[in-house]
């Protein structure tokens, strides 16, 4: 992997609710990465990456974001909305689907801050072919999908905007282990395919499978980092996390 | 009741349903998006009624200019109604937003009292929509231009808003904002943005029908958007709030409802304004989501 770091978390702190959640963790990811955020419910995974997202403003430290540019960005205090349009895309927990909007228009949202038609006409033939699923269901609407089925949704509807980062909040949550495998599979293919991937993961065995760097969060700190595959091995990962 | 009594009492009460329908589109609207009832809307109604008086009649402007000025007057008004009584609430509790909207509604229709005074003036309707043209074998049913104009008018106005809504980028964006803000912000939707078009699209059609209402009832004065808004806000909970097609629907029942009873039994003529009411308690009580409403379901 290359050097070329493009998202750059230093001294990250951030409160939820007066709860101190996020304290002062440092999490670099360069182009080209699958980097994985694992830890229980409530070591503060999902306010990092809703931090980066814009979601969660007001924060204390700094994020740092190469754009493809090639300019380093200042991320801290700006709007959910700018960050699709500097290329991070965030497919949030719990999948947030539209239930009302049917599985293509959920896909044209996906899209919103682009203009070029025809390039979104084929980026959602894209979109069905990594997920064949969804193209048999094109015009049902979002909220009749299985779970799994909305996932992919998620997923694709992240991809429609084009994101040099994708960032993924629990995808596995609520899947069955064949959809899990068949979900990260596909994360993995399109990180082939040339996108830098944020995972957020509480199903720590699939996320360190595929990851090429992964933080382990505990209570709001960073504890354990290192290699996916390393930390597959770590007596310590194992233990808390692998079922010994 | 002659057949051609009752053509004119139809086509009465299709006016004035397709204006209860034109003001409870934006009702609904607002109300789909934000979880708020806009009661300044009535307001802002008897804005673009004002408005259009004093570009056409008081300074003498052609009807088509006086029209585009009282459009773009209203969407104005509308857009810094949304913009100073809404936006800074957008994250308070809803009851605040209500009690703001009333608030503006109040604030709109004494301004209009001290700044047009709260005399009624006459609206000089022009002689082309009044000239009657006869219609049917011998001409046995004569009509005002008018009385066409105003149906069709709103018919093509909610139309082309359907079309916005369900065939365009920002209207997708208005369907998404309704059930999910956060997620739609994902999606790099400008939210705020996207509410202000609502409320500018609520407010033209609002003005339109404060147009089409003063050429009906020639007149206007600073309270006359109050049983305009409260019925039209009627037809909106009536069709299902939320529901565009649901407004207009609401909004031809009450106006069928109103003239017929009338014109079938004119003695009640002084409970006229009772009969929306009275719809209002039935459909609370029988379907309490409207006609067309859609369940809301909980998000898990």
């Amino acid at each position: 992997m290359s050097d070329d770091k493009m998202l750059d978390i230093q001294n990250l702190n951030v409160w939820y609710g007066g709860i101190h959640a996020v304290k002062g963790i440092n999490i670099s990811i360069n182009r080209g990465e699958i980097v994985t955020l694992i830890g229980a419910n409530g070591a503060g995974k999902s306010s990092t990456i809703r931090s980066i997202a814009g979601l969660i403003r007001g924060y204390k430290g700094y994020i740092g974001y190469k754009n493809r540019k090639g300019e380093m960005l200042r991320l801290n205090n700006r709007q959910p909305e700018d960050m699709v349009k500097m290329g991070i895309a965030l497919s949030p927990e719990g999948r947030r689907i539209l239930p009302h909007l049917t599985v293509e228009e959920n896909l044209f949202l996906g899209a919103y801050t682009r203009s070029d038609t025809a390039e979104i006409e084929n980026d959602i033939d894209y979109v069905y072919e990594l997920f064949p699923r969804l193209k048999e269901r094109r015009a049902q609407k979002g909220g009749t999908l299985s779970g799994g089925e909305q996932q992919m949704l998620a997923v694709g509807r992240a991809l429609m905007s084009r994101p040099d980062l994708l960032m993924l909040d629990e995808p596995s949550l609520g899947l069955a282990p064949m959809l899990v495998a068949e979900v990260f599979n596909i994360i993995r293919e399109i990180n082939r395919q040339g996108k830098t991937i944020l995972l957020v993961e509480q199903n720590a065995f699939a996320a360190l499978s595929i990851a090429d760097k992964a933080y382990v969060l505990e209570v709001g700190t960073v504890t354990i980092e290192g290699v996916g595959t390393e930390l597959l091995q770590d007596p310590r990962v194992k233990e808390a996390y692998l079922g010994g | 009741m002659s057949l051609n009594m009752f053509i004119q009492h139809f086509i009465n009460a299709l006016g004035l349903g397709a204006l209860y329908g034109l003001i409870a589109v934006g009702y609904t609207m607002v109300y789909g998006i934000l979880r708020l009832i806009n009661f300044a809307h009535g307001d802002i109604f008897m804005l673009g009624a004002y408005f259009v008086f004093f570009a056409t009649i008081q300074y003498k402007l052609p009807w088509g200019v006086g029209v585009v000025i009282a459009i773009a007057g209203a969407t104005i008004v509308g857009l810094l109604v949304d913009r100073i009584a809404y936006r800074p609430l957008r994250s308070a509790p809803r009851i605040s937003a209500l009690i703001s909207a009333i608030g503006v509604s109040f604030f709109l229709e004494n301004l209009a009292v001290v700044v047009f005074t709260g005399m009624p003036r006459a609206v000089v309707q022009p002689d082309w929509l009044m000239r009657p043209i006869p219609l049917g074998p011998l001409g046995a049913i004569r009509l005002i231009p008018l009385a066409l104009m105003v149906p069709i008018v709103s018919f093509v106005l909610v139309g082309g808003l359907l079309w916005i809504v369900y065939k365009t980028k920002p209207g997708l964006a208005m369907r998404s904002i309704s059930h999910d803000i956060e997620t739609t912000r994902l999606m790099g939707v400008s939210v705020d943005r996207i509410i202000a078009l609502t409320f500018a699209l609520g407010s033209a059609l609002a003005a339109l029908a404060g147009i089409m209402w003063a050429l009906r009832y020639p007149r206007v004065e600073p309270f006359m958007g109050i049983f305009p808004g409260f019925k039209a806000f009627i037809a909106a909970v009536f069709g299902g709030i939320g529901s565009i097609p649901g407004a207009m629907v609401g909004g031809l029942t009450l106006g069928f409802v109103e003239i017929m009873s009338i014109a079938f039994f004119p003695n009640m003529s002084g409970y006229k304004d009772a009969f929306a009411f009275i719809l209002l308690i039935v459909i609370l009580l029988v379907k309490p989501t409207g006609l067309m409403g859609e369940k809301m379901e909980e998000k898990i």
